[in-house]
């Protein structure tokens, strides 16, 4: 959620009114903005800055990003005054300020709007709110500038009819804002490589051909988007027209941030709420047209689905006054089933008749609506198998005397291969490819990682330690559509002075036990010794589970075994137990002899 | 009395009784003068215990002699020596035969300076000659007596205390009495009732040790769950008492379309950035929605159809986001970052079914199951957290209901006084924050989130425009925290908890 810093008084007198802390939040959660901050009491506010109040706003309300925005809407919910009536002026087409696009921009950018506020008188506070809405759109809206990038001019020191275009870096020649030095395209990379604030923007443009520039009649260069404005053109406190450049690789939120700056702003011109269209000449993909739109949309939304929805049953008349809240404009249709809805311009976050039906619920405020039951039908609970079966498991080991541990599903390559002395067969395990640290490398194949890095923190206490866990690791799965599926495992580890090794066996059998599988003894000997499932059939032979030795160069020689279970004739390897080889317990830096314990327990579903 | 400090308290209890036999009440200090006060108190507590003997504490301070004082009384005190010397040679003594008589230089010099002070000597000519005839040693009287007594008058002991010929110590003694059980022999004590015990009978005329109720009882090396799955199995209760059934949640990995799309996040939100979001780079890429198994007739293509138009294009009453909607981040590979991916999955299958109306059935559906953010780890913050989800579907929902169920829903756990605030996500609308009252913080704490599913997205499922869907979530961790005093989530979740933490948590008791 964006957070908006505006000046508390300022704001208090907009809203014409002296809240407390205690009110204004109140207004807040109503509204469903959030007070964060408040420094009028905060001792480490410098005496010379005036106190603020952080306002968080829901990331869609793009009209709230400004001190402006904030003010407007309070206002129109408190009804203090009605949603204003932006419009563009009354200019003909032919006398409009033009912005022609080259079909060359399709390259980098294709898209571009403009606009002129005429007659504007910026304060030194309405200057900086202008400068912090652009930057708070780049940010948010416009993902840092890469869906759309906003210049801003004096109109009176660059010349129009002008042109948007795509040209090689080397024909690009401009001393950009703030510098004194005219630097070419080319150069424009390295000048601004280590700017910490330009500098994250160079990589929409690096590899590009051609850049993408906005040129007044002279062909002086205005802008040169996403990164930045000329020096000549820069708007300042005394600046009497602005002319706005947006230029997008997206064309709906180039006219959602058109529509926002011009109404947010437009409040300061000489008219108030009228602003100066620009005809955007679009000649090779057929989409001249004029910015900005400022179309207000209009929408029939059901009576009843609004009364429905939010439990109320009120009139279309009083449904449209609860509207007038939150900026629309509503009145009752000629159908009595309808109310026609005009979301201004500026609301761009409301898409179907529920965001209309989510402010007549906030208008009438969400704790004073209606309640009613939630309990119209009756349904039956049920718990999922596999949680079910886990449960068991867990329960029956803790009745065992051993804890249960939750380490975290996500380890580093090492531990769960190498350390264990493992090989990643590139078949096996989700591997991630942003991760911070080598922390969170891949998705665990095995719980024997995280036991014993809990083993290992825990080293200091008194011994042995017992421990269990019973959850999910993941495995690759080309036949999946996510490619990948989870296994419910149960582990378990042994620390301490001896290896334990007949404790963990002991485990197993009590949790057999438990799962109602019979100990049978394995005595026609075992042809598989790989780790496959299923190594065969015989249904002739009686359900149960039985263990083997294995040599396997995670456990130490002769004291490891693998787990088979034959249910319903079918003989799997389910995992296997054994006394850790002493290089393991090196790895993870355990003293005394481990014993471990590791099943799929989905077999037993 | 031969007592060592090893003597056994059996042996002394017998002794004890046996003065007592002879004069009650008796002192231990006159009685046992050599034994260690401890020893004593040992016995007197066994026989106490048994209501043999009653006794009284004495705490009384006693002057000891020091070494100097020890002369003193063997010997006499400085000036008496002095005085005995000078008095025995008729004819008087030069200091230095006093000297030699008295055989210490020290001691001839204090005793002189004394003697001289109490007119006993005097000085005439370059001897030294007595003037009475006889004296009192007084300061040897009194060390005498002290010695004896161990106290005297009170000016004077810190008087000698002052010339640094006692100190004093606090010693403890008993007065001991007989009491009701009194006998001359301690019956031997049985610790604990035994087999043997009830077998032979001894137990009927056996003594019993008394048992100690004042100490723990023996450690249990005692199992547990951990806490975490104990608050999980809390919240699981009042699920299933509400009718929920648990949802498939054991798939960590999503495709970019459950995970988003399906709930209509657009592809450029922010919670798909590599900040937030653990993609997966191996696999490389999912595949397009397909049918679970033979039972699944659901019509997947068209699914993937119906949001890839209503993301794009807009579609059952919504202009939709309307940008160029990617097949290819649509099957990018990520870790779910909630399990709001499953209910989508859920919700989906649901809308194939038909109940005896011919209509899709209404349904509750909950998980609690890890999720996965590609976090900066902190005190509040981990890679890895619990998601607690609940959906229920049904006709003639109102947000009025959804309100009503959260208040029954944190009632449950003992969460009273709810307050609902307007929030903003991008698969519910309207969405609502859960606020609480913390007493503890005093101030209101957001406890969890809900809200109403959005139509476009449900439609997309094939879902009735009529049915409503309520979903709403909150993380495992931070109730369990709030309710633990943890503040950080290390401790917790993951390797670094601490095993005995685990050991010694109480019980999950909502309701208390």
């Amino acid at each position: 959620m964006p957070t908006i810093n505006v000046d508390k008084y300022r704001l208090f007198e907009e809203l014409g009114e002296q809240f407390t802390e205690e009110s204004f939040q109140q207004l807040c959660f109503d509204f469903g903005i959030e007070l964060d901050k408040d420094t009028e009491n905060d001792p480490s506010r410098p005496k010379d800055q005036k106190p603020e109040l952080a306002i968080e706003i829901p990331a869609n309300r793009y009209d709230m990003l400004c001190f402006e925005g904030i003010a407007m809407h309070l206002n129109i919910f408190r009804g203090k005054h009605g949603t204003p009536n932006w419009k563009l002026a009354n200019i003909p087409e032919d006398k409009m300020q033009t912005l022609t696009i080259t079909k060359e921009t399709e390259q980098v950018r294709p898209y571009a709007a403009g606009a002129i506020l005429r007659n504007i008188k910026f304060t030194q506070d309405s200057y900086d709110s202008f400068i912090s809405l652009q930057d708070k759109l780049h940010q948010n809206l416009a993902r840092q500038r890469t869906l759309v990038a906003i210049g801003t001019h004096d109109l009176d020191t660059i010349q129009g009819p002008f042109t948007y275009e795509a040209l090689p870096p080397k024909d690009i020649n401009f001393v950009p804002l703030n510098q004194t030095k005219k630097i070419n395209g080319e150069e424009l990379m390295s000048f601004y490589e280590t700017d910490r604030h330009l500098g994250r923007y160079l990589h929409i443009l690096r590899d590009k051909p051609v850049y993408p520039v906005i040129l007044d009649a002279n062909r002086e260069i205005c802008s040169l988007p996403p990164i930045i404005n000329s020096e000549r053109s820069k708007i300042t406190l005394d600046t009497k027209n602005v002319f706005i450049d947006m230029t997008a690789t997206d064309q709906t939120k180039l006219d959602i941030v058109c529509n926002i700056m011009v109404a947010m702003f437009s409040q300061y011109c000489a008219e108030p709420f009228t602003i100066e269209p620009v005809k955007v000449i679009s000649e090779h993909n057929g989409t001249t047209r004029v910015t900005p739109s400022l179309a207000a949309r209009t929408m029939d939304v059901e009576v009843d689905y609004l009364n429905q929805v939010t439990g109320l049953s009120e009139s279309p008349a009083s449904i449209c006054k609860l509207l007038s809240k939150m900026a629309y404009k509503a009145e009752p249709s000629s159908d009595p089933k309808f109310v026609k809805v005009t979301v201004p311009p500026t609301r761009a976050d409301v898409l179907h008749p529920c965001d209309v039906m989510e402010d007549v619920a906030i208008a009438y405020g969400f704790n004073s609506l209606p309640r009613s039951s939630p309990n119209r039908s009756v349904t039956i609970g049920k718990p999922l198998m596999i949680n079910k079966l886990s449960d068991i498991v867990r329960t029956e080991c803790a009745m065992a005397g051993w804890v249960e541990v939750m380490p975290l599903i996500l380890c580093s390559h090492e531990e769960n291969f190498e350390w264990l002395n493992r090989v990643d067969d590139g078949k096996t395990a989700v591997k991630l490819a942003n991760p911070r640290t080598v922390e969170y490398q891949v998705a665990r194949t095995s719980l024997l990682p995280g036991l014993l890095k809990t083993l290992s923190e825990n080293k200091a206490m008194k011994l042995p330690l017992q421990i269990i866990e019973s959850a999910d690791v993941v495995f690759k799965d080309e036949s999946l559509e996510r490619k990948a599926r989870n296994e419910r495992r149960w582990a378990a580890a042994y620390y301490g002075k001896t290896s334990g090794f007949e404790i963990v066996h002991g485990l197993l059998d009590r949790v057999m036990t438990m799962l109602k599988v019979a100990f049978v003894t394995h005595e026609e000997g075992l042809e598989g010794k790989s780790i496959d499932y299923a190594v065969k059939e015989n249904p002739s032979k009686a359900d149960g589970y039985f263990i083997q030795e294995i040599d396997e160069p995670t456990f130490f020689k002769g004291r490891a075994a693998a787990i088979y279970v034959r249910l319903g004739g079918e003989l799997k390897r389910i995992g296997e137990l054994g006394v850790l080889h002493p290089t393991v317990l090196e790895k993870f830096d355990l003293r005394y002899p481990v014993s471990t314990l590791e099943i799929n327990l989905e077999v037993f579903l | 009395m031969a007592q060592t400090s090893s003597a056994s308290t059996g042996d002394l209890t017998t002794e004890i009784l046996q003065a007592l036999s002879q004069k009650d009440p008796i002192n231990s200090t006159e009685a046992f003068p050599q034994i260690p006060f401890e020893f004593i108190k040992a016995a007197l507590d066994r026989l106490a215990s048994r209501s043999m003997v009653k006794y009284e504490q004495i705490e009384r301070e006693e002057a000891f002699l020091e070494p100097e004082a020890e002369i003193i009384v063997s010997h006499g005190s400085h000036e008496a020596r002095v005085f005995d010397a000078v008095h025995k040679a008729l004819e008087g003594l030069s200091i230095q035969d006093l000297e030699k008589e008295i055989g210490d230089k020290t001691v001839t010099k204090l005793g002189q300076g004394k003697a001289f002070k109490e007119k006993w000597i005097k000085k005439d000519g370059s001897k030294l000659v007595a003037l009475v005839d006889s004296i009192n040693d007084v300061t040897r009287d009194q060390l005498r007596v002290i010695k004896e007594t161990k106290t005297h008058d009170a000016k004077i002991i810190a008087d000698l205390k002052k010339r640094k010929l006692l100190k004093l110590q606090k010693v403890i003694s008993f007065t001991i009495h007989k009491a009701e059980k009194f006998a001359l022999e301690m019956v031997k004590e049985e610790t604990d009732l035994t087999a043997e015990m009830l077998a032979s009978g001894a137990w009927k005329e056996a003594t019993f040790k008394p048992y100690n109720f004042k100490a723990l009882g023996a450690d249990q090396h005692a199992g547990a769950l951990h806490p975490l799955n104990k608050v999980r199995s809390e919240f699981r209760q009042i699920f299933f008492e509400m009718g929920f059934t648990e949802m498939p949640t054991n798939q960590f990995v999503e495709s970019g379309f459950w995970n988003f799309d399906t709930l209509f996040v657009p592809q450029q939100h922010p919670a798909r950035d590599l900040q937030d979001t653990f993609y997966v780079s191996d696999p490389p890429k999912a595949g397009r929605p397909t049918a679970t198994g033979p039972d699944d007739k659901a019509d997947y293509e068209e699914y993937f159809k119906n949001v890839q138009q209503v993301h794009q294009d807009g579609k059952y009453d919504s202009i939709g986001y309307r940008y160029p909607w990617a097949e290819d981040e649509s099957l990018r590979l990520v870790l779910r970052t909630h399990t709001t991916s499953v209910s989508a999955a859920m919700l989906h299958k649901l809308a194939q079914q038909k109940d005896e109306n011919g209509r899709v059935p209404p349904a509750r559906y909950f998980s609690i199951d890890r999720v996965f953010r590609n976090e900066t780890v902190d005190a509040t913050h981990l890679c890895e957290f619990h998601q607690v989800e609940g959906v229920i579907a049904d006709y003639g929902l109102t947000l009025g209901g959804l309100m009503e169920f959260m208040d029954m829903f944190f009632g449950a756990m003992g969460v009273t006084d709810l307050r609902y605030k307007p929030a903003y996500n991008p698969y519910t609308e309207p969405s609502m924050e859960i606020f609480s009252h913390h007493k503890g913080l005093n101030k209101l704490i957001e406890i969890g989130n809900s809200g109403i599913f959005r139509p476009e997205m449900l439609e997309a499922m094939g879902l009735p425009r009529d049915l409503r869907v309520f979903g709403f979530g909150l993380s495992l961790e931070r109730p369990t925290m709030i309710k633990y005093g943890i503040s950080n989530i290390r401790e917790l979740l993951g390797h670094q908890v601490d095993l005995s933490f685990v050991q010694k948590n109480p019980a999950v008791r909502f309701d208390k």
